[in-house]
C-alpha cells in the first residue's frame, strides 16, 4: 500500500522521502511555483508554493510528505499570498511583457494570469540593470531576473560549468557570470548548455531566434499554466 | 594600506592563502584578511583567490558581495562605519556623523575623490552601553563626541595610522552592573572541565538534562536534547560551534562574556565536545568584534600550553579538543545557525532548508552542536555544581540566570545578570530608568513592551529574550524606533526568498513615506498585510520577525503613526502631486500650474 496525503481534500500518493511538490506533480496536480524544477534540487526561494500542511505554512517544494497529512493548496488565503509574492517579483525587476521575447512562454507571466493578478499594486523599484549582449549566441536581460537560481543550479549540476552565481544581499541581490570581466562571452557558456534553456522568465535568450512561435500560440497562450502542468 | 603594485598584491594574497592552508572552506577568512590588508577586493584579486582555492570566480565574487565589510567598489584608506543602532541615534550619532562628513567634505557612504576616507553606516556594533560608536578600519571606537570627531578628522587629514590614534578612543568597558550565579562565581582554570571529566560524558549530559538548560541564543531549545541528538547522529567527526555572532541590535552580553569570561565560554565548548564526542570546536565571532581577536587567540594559546586544550586534555587519554576562531564580516543573518554554518564553510550566509538539522548535518555536513556563547558558559556551572542545583534557580520553565544587555534611557546601561523570571519593572528600577515609555525586549526581532506590561517576566514562558533590553523614555518617538528597525531588516535580509527580500524593502519604503508625511491609512493596512505575508511565507526567522517592531508599535503606539499621516481619510497610496515633485525640481518650476490637486 503506498502512502497518501490529502491535497485540497484529494488523495495524493507518495513514496518515502518525496516532497509534497514532487508527489503532487507526479499525480498531475498543480501547486504554483517558479523556482522549482523537476530536474533540479529544490531551492525554496520563490515561496510561491507555500501551502498549509496540518495548519502550518511550509514550502511544498522542500516539505517531505507524511502519511495522512492534510495540505491546503489553492485556498483563497494562499492564492492571495501568492498574488502578493508575484506582485513583489514584478515590481522588483523591470518587466515589460509586450516587448519580451518570452511573453506567452514565461512562467512568471503565466502564473500571474493563473492567479488573476490584475495590477502590480506596489510602487516599482525600477532597478538599474544592464543587458549583456557580449555572447555570440545568447543574450542576458537581467531586468527580468527573479533570482530563482535555476540557471545557477543547471550550470553547476547539469553542465558542470558554474557559469552563474548570485552576489549582493537583500534587495541588491543580483545574478553574475563567471568571469572577472563580468561578460558572458568570457565564460564557458554555450547555447547547448542546459542553463541556456532553463530560465523560467526572459533573461537568458537565444540570439537571432525572435518570434519563431508567434505570440498568441505560445505554450501558456494556448493553455493556462495550471492546466498545462496538470498532466 | 597604500596602493600596491600587482606583484605586491599577488604576494600578499599568496601569503594569506598559505596561512589559511588553501582551504576552500576558509574563503570568508581569506577574503576578510585580504580586505583588511589591501583595503579592497578587486576582480583580479577575487580571480586569483578562486584559482588558488579551485572555486569558480563567480562563486568567490558571490561570497564577497554578501558581506557588508568586504569592499568591492570604492577603496578608501580610512573606512569608517558608524553604528546605526536607534540607541546610538538617541545619543546623537546622526548629528556627529553628519558633522564628520561636513568636516571631511564628503558625501555619506561615498569615498572621497582622493580615496582617503569613506564614512558610512552599519548595523548595531554591540556598543549601545557606550555609544555613539564606530568602526574605523575594523577597529572599534566608543563614546564619540564632537571633540573626538574633530580630532579624528584632523588625524585622517594628516594620514596618521589608526594604530597611532589615542589609545583611550579604543577602550571598551565591560560595564557589568549586576552579577549572579554565572558572573559572580570565582573562576579556576580547568575546574569545570575537570568536573565534567570526573562525571564522564553520559553523566555530564545527564546533568545538563536535569539542569533543564535552554539555549540563550533566543529560541530556548533544550541543550541536553540537542547534545544528545548530536551524540547519537551517525558519523565519525563531530563539531561544537559557539555562536558569537551577536547581531541582534542592542545585544552585547556575548561581547562581555568574551572579553571578561572567555575561559568560561572555551571550557563550555570543551564540555560540549566531551558530551557529544567532538574533537574540534569553532567559535564564530562577529566581524564587529574583531578587536577581541588577539586576546582570544592568546587565551587559546595559554590554554593549549596549560593542557586545557589540544591532546589528552588534563591528562585524560583520548580527550582531544581544540578551538578555532572564525570571524564574520558584517551579516546579521549569519547568527541564524544554518546560515552561520554556511558562512563557516566559506559560503554566502543563506539559511539552509531544514531538515536535515545541524545536529545531523552541520559544519561540512557532519553532526554539529551550535550553541550561543552564554549557553556554553552556563554548562560550566552545571559541570561544577550539578544540574539539580542549577535548576533550583530561575523559574520552572526557564532555569538558571540570564544576561541582559541594558541600553538606552537609563542611568546605568550595561550588563545585568538575573535569575530568570525577573520583571521588566525590576530591571528598569535597577538600571535607573524613569518615566519609561517602552522597552524593546530581545531587539528588533523581539517584543516591544508598553508600561502596562512592565510586570511581565523575562522568561521563555512570558517574555523570551536573547539578551537585548532597550529602554525608551517618555520623550522618544516610537515611530522612529520602528523605522530604524525596518531599515535594519532591509539592510540585513539575505535576499534569498521573495517575501523577505522584497518585503523588507517595501516596509522600509512605506515607513520612509509615512515619515515624509505622505502616508495614509492605506499604507498602515499595507504594513499589516506585509507582516502577515512575511510571517507565513519567509524562509527563515529573520523574515518571520522582520515586521514585528512595526506591527507592535502600530498596535501599542498608534498615535506616533497617526500624527504623521498625510490624511487620516482612507486614501490610495499614490500621491499624484508628490509624484510630480521630481519633475518640478528638474524644471525649476513651483507655480500653481506645476501642481496637481489631490482629489479627496
Ligand atoms: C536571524 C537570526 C539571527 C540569529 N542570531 C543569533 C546570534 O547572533 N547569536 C545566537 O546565539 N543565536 C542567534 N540566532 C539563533 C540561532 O539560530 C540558534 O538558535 C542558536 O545559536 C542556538 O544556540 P542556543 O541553543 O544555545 O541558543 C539567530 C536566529 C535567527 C533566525
Ligand atoms: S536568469 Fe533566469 S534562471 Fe537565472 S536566476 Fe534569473 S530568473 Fe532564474
Ligand atoms: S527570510 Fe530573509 S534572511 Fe531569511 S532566507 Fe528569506 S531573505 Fe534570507
Amino acid at each position: 500500500m503506498s502512502d497518501v496525503f490529502l491535497l485540497d481534500g484529494e488523495q495524493v500518493p507518495f513514496t518515502v522521502g518525496q516532497t509534497v511538490m514532487a508527489a503532487a506533480r507526479a499525480a498531475g496536480r498543480y501547486i504554483p511555483h517558479l523556482c522549482w524544477h523537476p530536474e533540479f534540487q529544490p531551492h525554496g526561494s520563490c515561496r510561491l508554493c507555500t501551502v498549509k500542511a496540518d495548519g502550518h505554512f511550509a514550502a511544498a517544494c522542500t516539505l517531505a510528505a507524511r502519511p495522512g497529512m492534510t495540505v491546503d493548496n489553492r485556498t483563497a488565503e494562499l492564492d492571495d499570498q501568492r498574488r502578493t509574492l508575484l506582485q513583489m517579483l514584478f515590481v522588483e525587476g523591470n518587466h515589460f511583457c509586450p516587448s519580451c521575447e518570452k511573453s506567452g512562454a514565461c512562467k512568471l507571466q503565466a502564473t500571474a494570469y493563473e492567479l488573476k493578478m490584475m495590477t502590480p499594486h506596489f510602487d516599482h523599484f525600477f532597478p538599474d540593470r544592464a543587458v549583456d549582449a557580449s555572447h555570440p549566441d545568447l543574450l542576458l536581460d537581467f531586468n527580468r531576473c527573479i533570482l530563482c537560481e535555476l540557471c545557477v543550479r543547471a550550470s553547476r549540476d547539469a553542465d558542470g560549468k558554474n557559469v552563474f552565481a548570485i552576489t549582493g544581499r537583500g534587495i541588491k541581490s543580483h545574478l553574475i557570470v563567471n568571469s572577472p570581466s563580468g561578460r558572458l562571452a568570457d565564460t564557458a557558456m554555450s547555447l547547448a548548455d542546459r542553463a541556456a534553456s532553463v530560465c523560467p522568465v526572459g533573461v537568458i535568450l537565444a540570439k537571432g531566434r525572435g518570434f519563431v512561435i508567434p505570440i498568441g500560440e505560445r505554450r501558456y497562450d494556448r493553455q493556462q499554466i495550471g492546466a498545462a502542468e496538470e498532466q | 594600506m597604500q596602493a600596491q603594485s600587482a606583484s605586491q598584491q599577488a604576494e600578499i594574497v599568496a601569503n594569506i592563502l598559505q596561512r589559511q592552508r588553501r582551504d576552500p572552506a576558509r574563503l570568508v577568512q581569506v577574503l576578510r584578511e585580504i580586505d583588511e590588508v589591501l583595503g579592497e577586493l578587486t576582480p583580479e584579486v577575487l580571480a586569483m583567490v578562486g584559482e588558488q582555492l579551485k572555486r569558480p570566480f563567480a562563486e568567490v565574487a558571490g561570497v564577497a558581495g554578501f558581506y557588508h565589510f568586504l569592499e568591492l567598489e570604492q577603496r578608501a584608506r580610512y573606512r569608517i562605519f558608524w553604528s546605526d543602532n536607534i540607541i546610538e541615534q538617541m545619543q546623537g550619532s546622526t548629528e556627529l556623523r553628519e558633522e564628520m562628513c561636513r568636516l571631511l567634505w564628503i558625501e555619506p557612504g561615498r569615498a572621497s575623490e582622493d580615496g582617503l576616507v569613506k564614512v558610512g553606516l552599519t548595523s548595531c556594533i554591540g556598543m549601545g552601553d557606550q555609544g555613539p560608536a564606530l568602526l574605523v578600519n575594523g577597529r572599534t571606537v566608543t563614546r564619540m563626541t564632537r571633540a573626538r570627531v574633530a580630532a579624528m578628522v584632523e588625524l585622517i587629514r594628516g594620514g596618521a595610522l589608526v594604530g597611532n590614534w589615542p589609545e583611550e578612543w579604543f577602550a571598551v568597558a565591560d560595564n557589568i552592573r549586576r552579577r549572579d550565579i554565572l558572573l559572580g562565581r570565582s573562576y579556576k582554570a580547568g575546574a569545570a572541565i575537570a568536573a565534567a571529566l570526573a562525571r564522564g560524558p553520559a553523566a555530564m549530559l545527564g546533568e545538563i538534562q536535569s539542569a533543564r538548560l535552554r539555549g540563550r541564543g533566543g529560541a530556548g531549545f533544550s541543550t541536553a536534547q540537542k547534545w544528545q541528538a548530536c551524540r547519537d547522529a551517525p558519523g565519525d567527526v563531530r563539531y561544537v560551534v559557539c555562536n558569537a555572532d551577536e547581531g541582534e541590535p542592542g545585544t552585547f552580553k556575548d561581547r562581555v562574556l568574551l572579553s571578561a569570561y572567555a575561559d568560561l565560554v572555551f571550557e563550555g565548548m570543551c564540555i560540549a565536545g566531551l558530551c557529544i564526542g567532538a574533537r574540534q570546536g569553532l567559535l564564530y565571532l562577529r566581524g564587529e568584534y574583531r578587536y577581541l581577536l588577539e586576546a582570544l587567540e592568546a587565551n587559546l594559546a595559554r590554554r593549549r600550553a596549560a593542557g586545557l586544550l589540544g591532546r589528552d586534555i588534563l591528562g585524560a587519554a583520548g580527550y582531544d579538543f581544540d578551538i578555532e576562531i572564525h570571524l564574520g564580516a558584517g551579516a546579521y543573518v549569519c547568527g541564524e545557525e544554518s546560515a552561520l554554518l554556511e558562512s563557516l564553510a566559506g559560503k554566502r550566509g543563506v539559511p539552509r532548508n531544514r531538515p536535515p538539522f545541524p545536529v545531523t548535518h552541520g559544519y561540512l555536513d557532519c553532526p554539529t552542536a551550535v550553541n550561543n556563547a552564554e549557553t556554553l558558559a552556563a554548562a560550566c556551572l552545571i559541570a561544577e555544581n550539578g544540574g539539580v542545583c542549577y535548576a533550583a534557580i530561575g523559574t520552572e520553565m526557564s532555569t538558571g540566570s540570564k544576561l541582559l544587555s541594558v541600553s538606552g534611557d537609563c542611568a546605568r546601561p550595561g550588563i545585568y545578570e538575573y535569575p530568570f523570571g525577573v520583571t521588566v519593572a525590576q530591571v528598569l528600577a535597577d538600571a535607573g530608568a524613569n518615566d519609561t515609555q517602552a522597552v524593546q525586549v530581545s531587539g528588533p526581532s523581539g517584543v516591544c513592551v508598553a508600561p502596562e506590561e512592565f510586570g511581565r517576566r523575562l522568561a521563555f514562558e512570558d517574555l523570551p529574550s536573547a539578551g537585548a533590553f532597550m529602554v525608551f523614555g517618555a520623550s522618544r518617538d516610537m515611530f522612529e524606533v520602528a523605522r530604524n528597525f525596518a531599515h535594519f531588516f532591509a539592510h540585513e535580509s539575505c535576499g534569498f526568498c521573495t517575501p523577505c527580500r522584497v518585503g523588507t524593502a517595501l516596509v522600509k519604503n512605506l515607513m520612509d513615506k509615512i515619515n515624509a508625511g505622505h502616508g495614509s491609512p492605506a499604507d498602515i493596512n499595507e504594513l499589516f498585510k506585509l507582516q502577515r505575508l512575511m510571517e507565513s511565507t519567509a524562509h527563515c526567522g529573520l523574515g518571520h520577525s522582520a515586521c514585528n517592531p512595526v506591527a507592535d508599535t502600530l498596535k501599542k503606539f498608534r498615535p506616533a503613526y497617526q500624527r504623521r499621516l498625510h490624511s487620516t481619510e482612507f486614501e490610495p497610496a499614490f500621491d499624484l502631486d508628490y509624484a510630480l515633485s521630481q519633475a518640478r525640481q528638474m524644471t525649476g518650476r513651483d507655480d500653481a500650474g506645476a501642481h496637481l490637486a489631490n482629489e479627496s
